[in-house]
């Protein structure tokens, strides 16, 4: 094996500026590397400094000296509630759409309005449906969704009103991955069902839906992660409490229609620009927050490798 | 736009179950339209007061914006006030969200060129999942960090007493501050940016490349001149994507900002890194207490308008020049 | 011999027996052109390639093969697909080692200087390449040809270094005359043809010693390969040319010496009439006489 110098020119020959911008490419990627490093690692040390099992498993006080009382049961269960409630509506709802624009489409210029109103959608950032669904969930004719007040006011703010709004969240991820998934099934699987004399209702529910499943498990995976993560809508829809206050008798139903507080909020409470002053109960929630994202992720991860689909999600 | 669907609708049998579900889907799609013009509207609708009353001068700078909010906050119908001058807030935000996508530029160029070219096969299989991890790490995380580990480092370690009374007069620096909120922005937009930016390096086609190669040019200059001057169209497109995602962004901004609303200064030298401000985002979420009172209300839909016009516009561009790229086979 | 050859004939072999010469029937206005070979002095060696083994992931393409590459004459490397002649070339400036699972053994000298101890940009500047698709630049004609001009320096010379020396390259390409009046258009917007001369002109800019073509007119027709081919032998005078093609015509047409490879193995090397005439080998033989493609 003959002696070579590197393949593609080893940069000690460079001139001077390539050089420094090659240092500076290293410099960029040795950068981000150790911003995520020191962000996972400060948040791991933190967290387990701070994480006490007695914190998971406790439900929050209201004591003046909050760093030595309560825990956030009651957030963790409300981050449960408005995951599982908000990705319920999001996925059925974003599935339908997907393989309407995808298999139907008809007409045309509808099609085209839907695609561009979900990529709007995409595009509004988080606060912006936040106080809109403050406002519009408390007019009149919605009081069921959340408290009606003594005075008839409705107040609007409730998980359940959460889980709607951050549905709309996730919905364009769900819509976009789903369309990824069936536009990237052959012609041929869709002609080969129909040549067997399968309606194309049948042929979506039947072949379409099972290829994609990958597909719309990563959309759902990806809409998940983002509403765990959100804390505006929570902030200003969830009605401000730490505690899940349940709303009338029904088990399940009255915790969605009363107020609450998720992982995220409760982060932002315990720091300085919330209320609370307990950094230590924030660092642990936040910690806990970041395990949550981050098994989220890898799930993403998974079921990409899984299907052989790598590349890169937005 | 892409539909998978061929013309078969005289070939398939139809069940009259198979009637409904055509119809059925696209009531979903309907809705799902209906609700985002709705919100549209709904938005402009209830901002509209506040827009009215104040004319073009709403985007204009005058009396001090803070006292500006707190007369309307105060003010009781049937003389509802709706003055203000909201100039200070979008320059804040386009303050803010303008260097977090020109530092996120520069940074996420030269991290993709080291991913695409530079990087060893190790070190590329962290960062793949170090960028998407990046990207998923929730706002509110990335803001306790900065008020609870930068803030108080910039305000007790970066920023002088003597700096800290030169300013007295006019604002009081915490710490919470320009340079921690456009920090922290870009790194959180940077994400983004890199993945636009590596699909559309790896996309270039390799007989240019190789061409370039073959011509004596060295693998810095090959890329550079070959590889990102191609990819130009796909860089904007990512920037102008992020600059959406920035523009959007009130939680973290509202933890690091400083609580008060002010427009950093400029001429004051490098204080002007130091100085508190408030985008528009953030003034939403400090202000969302008060929504109860109309005029504030009405004000505080006015800032959602704003950013929701801005964000929904460039998020709108950066997906439509994607789309056409990808036509010309460029993977954006 | 006539300087007109007439199409090897597609028929089984017989050796005892010289093929008759085909009268060639009047054409109806398509180009022929009258071959005249000056026979240059056969210049210095510039490049030599000694017992090279090239071999992609125990896959063996190049098998010990021995060639010199001589300035003022262009050798032409001919053989079906798949028997290395392309790997061979693009092996000669170093390109082959762009794929991961190339290995290379034997030695390749450049004026006498083992190519590996070479710096590879200094080497790529020395030994040109065009290849078979033309692929221009995304960029105006002026800045295709200026590329190497400016990538090859460390200090970015101005426009008015440059501008004579790319008008110089055009000129020696023979594409000047069609595109003087605009050198910024964009270089795609030009014919297939076109653009391998700007390819060409582009790799000779710099004034390489070498110059690598990997069947640069095999995605052309006619009239520009002709036109391409009298390229060739004008540029020969300062550069040595390799040249790879699977035309057996063009072969006759343009190279001066001809090097016959089968399945990785140099089979036969010699000058054109005598490959093409008086085949050693009986392999060469059936090559050219159409037997296999």
């Amino acid at each position: 094996m003959s002696a070579r110098t590197d393949p593609a020119g080893s940069s000690k020959s460079w001139p001077l500026a390539d050089r420094a911008m090659l240092a500076l490419c290293w410099a960029a990627g040795l950068l981000l590397v150790a911003i995520a490093a020191g962000i996972v690692l400060y948040m791991a040390a933190k967290g387990v400094q701070y994480l006490r099992p007695s914190l998971i498993f406790s439900h929050p006080v209201a004591d003046l000296d909050q760093s030595k009382s309560g825990g956030f049961l009651d957030p963790i269960l409300g981050t449960a509630l408005i995951v599982l409630g908000a990705i319920g509506i999001a996925a059925p709802l974003g599935v339908a759409t997907a393989v309407w624009l995808t298999e139907y489409g008809r007409p045309a210029w509808l099609a085209r309005a839907v695609e561009s109103g979900v990529e709007v959608l995409a595009g509004t950032p988080s606060i912006v449906l936040a106080l809109f669904g403050l406002t519009f969930f408390a007019q009149q004719g919605l009081g069921f969704l959340s408290t009606t007040g003594a005075s008839g006011a409705v107040f609007g703010r409730s998980l359940f009103i959460c889980c709607v709004v951050l549905s709309l969240e996730a919905l364009p991820l769900v819509v976009g991955a789903t369309r990824e998934g069936l536009l990237a099934t052959p012609r041929h699987v869709r002609e080969a069902s129909y040549a067997l004399g399968k309606t194309r209702a049948a042929t979506i529910h039947r072949v379409l839906l099972p290829v994609a499943r990958p597909n719309i498990a990563t959309g759902c995976a990806l809409g998940m992660g983002r509403i765990a993560g959100d804390t505006a809508v929570v902030l200003l829809l969830g009605g401000g409490a730490l505690t899940l206050e349940a709303n009338g008798g029904i088990p399940l139903l009255g915790t969605l229609k009363g107020t609450g507080s998720t992982l995220t909020t409760y982060v932002y409470a315990n720091s300085p620009s919330g209320e609370g002053n307990a950094p230590e109960k924030a660092y642990a929630a936040a910690f806990l927050l970041l395990l949550v994202v981050l098994v989220l992720n890898w799930v993403v991860d998974r079921i990409a490798r899984g299907s052989e689909q790598l590349g890169w999600i937005r | 736009m892409a539909s998978a669907a061929t013309d078969f609708s005289r070939a398939v049998p139809r069940l009259w179950s198979d009637r409904l579900v055509g119809p059925a889907l696209g009531a979903a799609g309907v809705l799902v339209l209906l609700v985002i013009a709705g919100m549209a509207v709904y938005v402009f609708k209830t901002a509209w007061p506040s827009f009215h009353a104040n004319g073009l001068a709403w985007f204009g700078s005058g009396e001090d914006a803070n006292a500006a909010l707190q007369k309307i906050f105060d003010s009781k119908g049937p003389h509802y006030v709706y003055t203000l001058r909201a100039w200070p807030l979008l320059y804040g935000t386009v303050l803010s969200s303008g260097a977090a996508v020109a530092l996120g530029l520069v940074l996420s160029i030269f991290a993709a060129v080291f991913i695409v070219e530079f990087a060893p096969p190790s070190i590329t299989r962290v960062l793949e999942p170090v960028v998407r991890l990046l990207a998923g790490v929730p706002s509110v995380i990335y803001g306790l960090l900065g008020i609870l580990v930068m803030v108080p480092f910039v305000g007790d370690h970066l920023i002088s007493t003597e700096r800290k009374e030169s300013v007295l007069y006019v604002v009081q620096l915490t710490g919470a501050s320009l340079l921690v909120a456009t920090l922290l922005l870009t790194i959180m937009i940077v994400p983004i940016m890199i993945a636009i930016s590596v699909d559309a390096l790896r996309s270039v086609p390799s007989s240019w490349t190789e061409g370039a190669l073959a011509l004596g040019a060295n693998r810095w200059r090959v890329i550079w001149t070959i590889s990102v001057r191609a990819s130009r169209p796909a860089i904007v497109a990512g920037a102008v994507l992020a600059l959406a995602r920035a523009l959007g962004e009130a939680i973290m901004l509202a933890m690091v900002s400083g609580g008060v609303i002010f427009a950093p200064n400029p001429l004051d030298g490098l204080t002007f890194i130091y100085e508190p401000l408030q985008p528009l985002a953030a003034a939403i979420v400090q202000g969302a207490e008060g929504f109860t009172v109309k005029p504030y209300g009405a004000t505080l839909f006015a800032f959602a308008a704003v950013i929701m016009v801005s964000s929904v516009f460039l998020s709108f561009t950066g997906w439509a020049v994607r789309r056409r790229l990808r036509r010309f086979g460029v993977q954006a | 011999m006539d300087p007109l050859m007439p199409p090897p004939p597609i028929r089984r072999i017989v050796v005892d027996r010289a093929p008759a010469p085909v009268p060639v029937p009047e054409t109806n206005g398509h180009v022929v052109q009258t071959i005249t070979r000056t026979k240059a002095p056969a210049g210095p060696e510039r490049m030599l390639a000694d017992t090279v083994t090239i071999a992609y992931g125990g896959k063996i393409a190049v098998n010990g093969v021995t060639l010199p590459v001589r300035q003022g004459e262009v050798l032409a490397l001919i053989g079906p697909s798949g028997c290395g002649k392309t790997t061979l070339l693009r092996t000669l400036n170093r390109l082959t080692e762009l794929t991961p699972s190339a290995r290379r053994e034997g030695y390749i000298a450049l004026d006498g200087e083992d190519i590996d101890r070479l710096e590879v940009t200094e080497l790529r500047r020395r030994v040109a390449m065009v290849f078979q698709q033309p692929n221009p630049f995304p960029m105006s004609i002026f800045d295709n040809v200026a590329y190497a001009l400016r990538e090859q320096s460390r200090k970015r010379p101005g426009k008015s270094v440059v501008q004579p020396l790319v008008v110089d390259a055009l000129q020696r390409a023979g594409l000047y005359d069609e595109v003087r009046d605009d050198l910024d258009r964009p270089a795609l917007r030009l014919s297939g043809g076109q653009q391998q001369r700007l390819c060409i002109a582009r790799a000779i800019a710099t004034r390489p010693e070498v110059l690598l073509m990997d069947e640069p007119c095999s995605a052309l027709d006619p009239r520009s390969t002709a036109v391409i081919e009298a390229l060739i032998g004008e540029l020969r005078r300062d550069l040595a040319i390799v040249i790879v093609t699977h035309n057996l015509q063009q072969a006759y047409r343009v190279g001066d010496r001809v090097a016959f490879m089968y399945l990785g193995d140099l089979v036969e090397y010699g000058p054109t009439e005598q490959v093409f005439g008086e085949p050693r080998a009986q392999r060469t033989r059936d090559y050219i006489g159409g037997a296999f493609g």
